[in-house]
């Protein structure tokens, strides 16, 4: 067994039984290696249920900086017995397997490639707490101490954290300390501390934070201004409006009278939701919903609204893995085509793509804009992944001198001053009409909003050719939609290379280090990264430059592909499909298999594996 | 096909308080069968809402799909308007009673869009106490898509074809007070006399006032056999407490009141005068209420007329505490946390 040391590279996981407190204790370890300095990707693989199942947390360590998945676990900190089997067999080989040795090991599970690691950490929690709650609880803090004293971690670090977590509480951190000394104690006097596997404090991070997406699109919603938000429940989008809820009661009650200036209703269904947002646009609120893929399609009648009657709106859609409930804990890129064209009729809508939970920040606010301007639907498309794991990215940034806007708006002074109004009037020649808020004059500017065919000036038609001639001034506010767009990120573009990868959402921490893998085997590609649809022209001139383009996507069939060969007339040939689809957020090495492979195919590693189990 | 009406205004047409005539709450030509009730109900609205003086574009009219969701375009030209998806009004009102309490909120509905496809979006908007008036045009077919059974069509009904329809009919007055709306009422479209202070008080009710209006679809539901039809309603409907608005500024004297009449207040201390015609009638007393309704059924007769009142009524906005500014009017500084807020939140996540 090899013995090289490394120094902060390394993946780490560990086998929970869900509800048992461990989450914080895992949250804790990923924070002191952020507070270290040193690059961290912390990931939640759970399973759809409340309690009692197993679940996993696993932590990336990354000197180089890489915030993707990578294949293989180093140390499992293997805790819950109903996983035991499968968690032994997915240690990489060399690598380390932490156990509760309260118990003796089953010699059915010692693997000759291993380093077996075993802490009695029940014994050690029965013989210094008292009451049988705690005992579970702790057990969690002692590994994290073993671990710290394991990989040389500050200790100083970790107890900074726990007088931190446990502030509202102060009666816990005694106790809590006392644990994680017991975990320390331990390995040292059993162990050779470190392993050689460590960590050393670095200073990497930067100013960085460690967010998370969906709690960043809920303040990006209260930045943005809205003031009236309505959902229903679904993971993994819960929490984006639980969070725009957390964020308004901290700042949003009016001081002087403790009312609320904004309005959240849990709805009947997501129908109900996004009616509730259009009625609230039309009359003048920033309004938005968040769901994932089951609710988009009970909203797409409503989206399909939104678009013909141009109505402003804003869906925050937190992709899982479909169709259907699929695997409802895990994540996809799959919602991209339904998405896109939901409703009936010649319907698209615009679509944003982040990739940092600072992007979900900016570019939910930015929705809000978006969606007044050019009046209809934004849809910020992110998935599980980014919604409900943390992410070491840039703080959240806000220009102080930066105006809402609110699109084209017809004030009463305009209309008393004898502007022209109409409703569907392209009277600018960039597609976009202008509205107006009800209750605005007493006798100009009303207006009937319908999604039957209708007139510039808003009167009920079914005129074929008035009809024909409203769907083409839609679709040039489409193409000048297009032109103030978020343009794609050009991450590299060498002349030299004749082939290029394109990614977007998550993906896109994968693929950056899929690329400089390639690099190493003398394979440079150039490397895009989409952030909306419609596909600003750099698009269009980054795919046309290239031999052949990978599209990395998450999901089966290739969806963002379809309607870039859609929408941008490429053929076939010139674009490969890199395709993951079994609910864990895809990795480099899986990128880069694809890619020499010239294929395409199903994974069949452990994560499938893991999956199975829970049914077994 | 557009249709619209001249724009032509007799001088000598009468004026209300703020110097509209009633041909400014008119809208665009009706383009519903001649003779539809939907068309008696839309001149009842204007007929209350030039009474009333309401400034139209301080109105909102919304409403789902159907011929009876179509009217909106033919009633209160100069307020806006927006006819949503079927059977889903009452989340697009939600939404813009969200937005901006300031408003006055009429929804136009279907039997078909009610009581079906919307069913849940109704019993939401009771729930929620919306502040609004939501008039359900009644005519127990679907009329839009030619004559099929609605949800309100009464047990052993007859359709056009002549088909018999087997499942019982939902009373949308019954359940309105059951899910707990404080204002409901019935009416038919053929009696303005009952109709017009119906939707009037229904404006000054301050939370979700329902209208079930019976409005015979002369097109596909007024042959024999149905129980929406003219005649039948005409033959069977009882009456129950028949009101009338009395506005502020008129002097109220008690000692003119009789033995059937009381004056209630409503929330902006106007009054409405409820006349007692059925003898054991309080629309005050939940109970009775239900128990008459169902007793009516019982012996196929149609209640109309104020069925049920509580004016202490809590709305959305008040149930969920929110500013007393309308939300859409909220500036960017009082909605924006700003820099150095965000920077102590990014503090919090090292
Ligand atoms: C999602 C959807 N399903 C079906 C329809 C077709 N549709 C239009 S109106 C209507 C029924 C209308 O009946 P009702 O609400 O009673 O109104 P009426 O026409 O009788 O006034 C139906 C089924 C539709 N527009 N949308
Ligand atoms: S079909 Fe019936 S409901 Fe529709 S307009 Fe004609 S009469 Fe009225």
């Amino acid at each position: 067994m090899s013995q090289t040391i490394k120094v902060n590279d390394l993946v780490i996981r560990f086998a929970n039984v869900n509800g048992t407190g461990s989450a914080s204790a895992n949250n804790m370890f990923a924070k002191a290696v952020f507070r270290m300095g040193i690059p961290v990707t912390p990931k939640n693989i759970f399973p759809s249920n409340i309690q009692g199942l197993p679940t996993w947390y696993e932590v990336r360590v990354s000197e180089k900086g890489y915030l993707g998945r990578r294949d293989g676990v180093d140390i499992m900190i293997a805790v819950n017995a109903q996983s035991f089997p499968t968690d032994v067999k997915n240690v990489r080989s060399g690598g380390y397997l932490i156990y509760d040795s309260t118990k003796t090991l089953d010699p059915e599970f010692i693997r000759e490639d291993l380093h077996y690691i075993g802490i009695p950490m029940m014994q050690l929690c029965v013989q210094h707490f008292a009451d049988p709650r705690q005992h579970m609880l702790m057990k969690n803090i002692v590994y994290i101490g073993a671990l710290a004293a394991l990989l040389n971690m500050d200790v100083k670090v970790f107890e900074q954290i726990i007088r931190e977590q446990f502030a509202k509480k102060e009666k816990l951190i005694p106790g809590n300390l006392e644990a994680l000394q017991l975990g320390i104690q331990y390995a040292k006097e059993n162990f050779n501390c470190p392993l050689p596997l460590r960590m050393e404090s670095r200073d990497l991070c930067g100013n960085k934070i460690l967010a998370e997406g969906n709690n960043a699109c809920g303040l990006g919603a209260v930045y943005a201004g809205a003031t009236v938000g309505s959902w229903y429940p679904i993971t993994p989008s819960t929490s984006v409006m639980n969070a725009f809820e957390k964020w308004c009661h901290k700042l949003r009650i009016d001081s002087k009278t403790g009312k609320k200036n904004f309005a959240i209703v849990q709805a009947e269904d997501e129908l109900a939701a996004m009616g509730m947002v259009l009625g609230a646009s039309w009359n003048g609120a920033r309004a938005f919903t968040a769901t994932s893929g089951p609710g988009v399609s009970l909203m797409s009648e409503f989206l399909g609204l939104s678009y013909f009657a141009e109505i402003p709106a804003v869906l925050i859609d937190v992709q899982r893995t479909g169709p259907s409930t699929g695997m409802p804990t895990r994540t996809q890129q799959s919602d991209i085509l339904a998405a896109a064209y939901a409703s009936h009729g010649d319907t698209k809508h615009i679509l944003l793509f982040p990739s940092t939970p600072t992007e979900c920040f900016d570019l939910t606010a930015k929705a809000f804009d978006l969606a007044e301007r050019f009046q209809t639907a934004i849809i910020v498309m992110i998935d599980l992944d980014l919604g409900m794991n943390d992410h070491l990215c840039e703080p959240f940034q806000w220009d102080p001198s930066k105006k809402y806007d609110r699109g084209k708006v017809m004030t009463a002074a305009e209309l008393e001053s004898g502007k022209i109004f109409g409703r569907y009037l392209d009277i600018d020649g960039d597609g976009i009409p202008y509205r107006t808020i009800p209750g605005t004059h007493p006798t100009k500017g009303s207006f009937f909003t319908r999604g039957s065919s209708r007139d510039e000036f808003a009167r009920y038609t079914e005129d074929g050719d008035v009809y024909a001639r409203n769907m083409n001034r839609l679709l040039k506010k489409w193409h000048t939609a297009a032109k103030e767009m978020p343009k794609p990120e050009i991450v590299r573009e060498e002349k030299s290379n004749k082939e290029a990868v394109l990614y977007y959402g998550t993906s896109s921490y994968a693929a950056l280090e899929a690329t400089d893998l390639l690099d190493l085997q003398g394979r440079r590609m150039n490397a895009m990264r989409l952030l909306s649809f419609p596909f600003p022209e750099e698009v269009k001139s980054f795919i046309d430059q290239h031999e052949k383009t990978y599209i990395i996507e998450q999901n089966r069939d290739a969806q963002m592909r379809s309607v870039l060969m859609q929408e941008l007339n490429i053929h076939p040939e010139k674009l490969k499909s890199v395709l993951q689809f079994n609910g864990m957020p895809i990795t480099a090495d899986y990128i880069v298999r694809c890619i020499q492979s010239e294929k395409s195919f199903i994974p069949q590693y452990e994560k499938l594996e893991l999956a199975e189990s829970l049914h077994s | 096909m557009t249709y619209a009406k001249p724009n032509f205004r007799h001088p000598a047409l009468a004026k209300n308080e703020i110097g509209f005539s009633k041909r400014d709450y008119e809208g665009a030509l009706s383009t519903l069968c001649a003779g539809c009730g939907h068309d008696s109900i839309s001149a009842a609205i204007v007929q209350a809402c030039f009474e009333m003086s309401i400034q139209p574009h301080r109105l909102a009219k919304l409403s789902g799909i159907g011929c009876s969701s179509k009217t909106p375009t033919y009633f209160l030209g100069n307020s806006h308007g927006f006819n949503s998806v079927h059977g889903r009004m009452p989340s697009v009102a939600t939404g813009a009673i969200l937005a901006n309490k300031d408003l006055i909120y009429l929804g136009v509905s279907g039997d078909g869009d009610t009581a079906s496809i919307g069913m849940g979006q109704f019993v939401h908007a009771i729930r929620r106490n919306l502040n609004m008036v939501y008039i359900v045009m009644n005519n127990g077919c679907y009329g839009l898509t030619k004559g099929q059974d609605s949800a309100t069509a009464d047990e052993g009904s007859v359709n056009k074809s002549g088909a018999e329809n087997p499942f019982q009919g939902i009373d949308l007055c019954g359940l309105g007070i059951e899910l707990g709306a404080k204002f409901v009422a019935r009416s038919f479209s053929g009696d303005k006399s009952q109709l017009i202070p119906l939707i009037k008080a229904a404006l000054k009710h301050p939370g979700f006032a329902l209208i079930d209006v019976i409005s015979p679809c002369v097109t596909f539901n007024n042959n024999a056999g149905s129980t929406k039809s003219y005649d039948y309603t005409r033959e069977h409907i009882e009456a129950t407490a028949a009101i009338d608005l009395v506005p502020y500024k008129s002097e109220i004297t008690i000692d003119q009141l009789e033995g059937s009449t009381e004056l209630i207040q409503m929330h902006d201390e106007s009054y409405i005068r409820l006349n007692k015609l059925h003898p054991d009638w309080d629309p005050m007393d939940k109970f009775s209420a239900l128990r008459n309704l169902h007793l009516a059924h019982s012996k196929n007769e149609i209640l109309t007329g104020l069925i049920y009142l509580d004016t202490d009524s809590k709305d959305l906005h008040e149930i969920l505490n929110t500013s007393d500014t309308a939300l859409n009017a909220l500036s960017a500084e009082e909605l924006c946390p700003g820099l150095d807020v965000l920077d102590k939140i990014n503090e919090s996540y090292r």
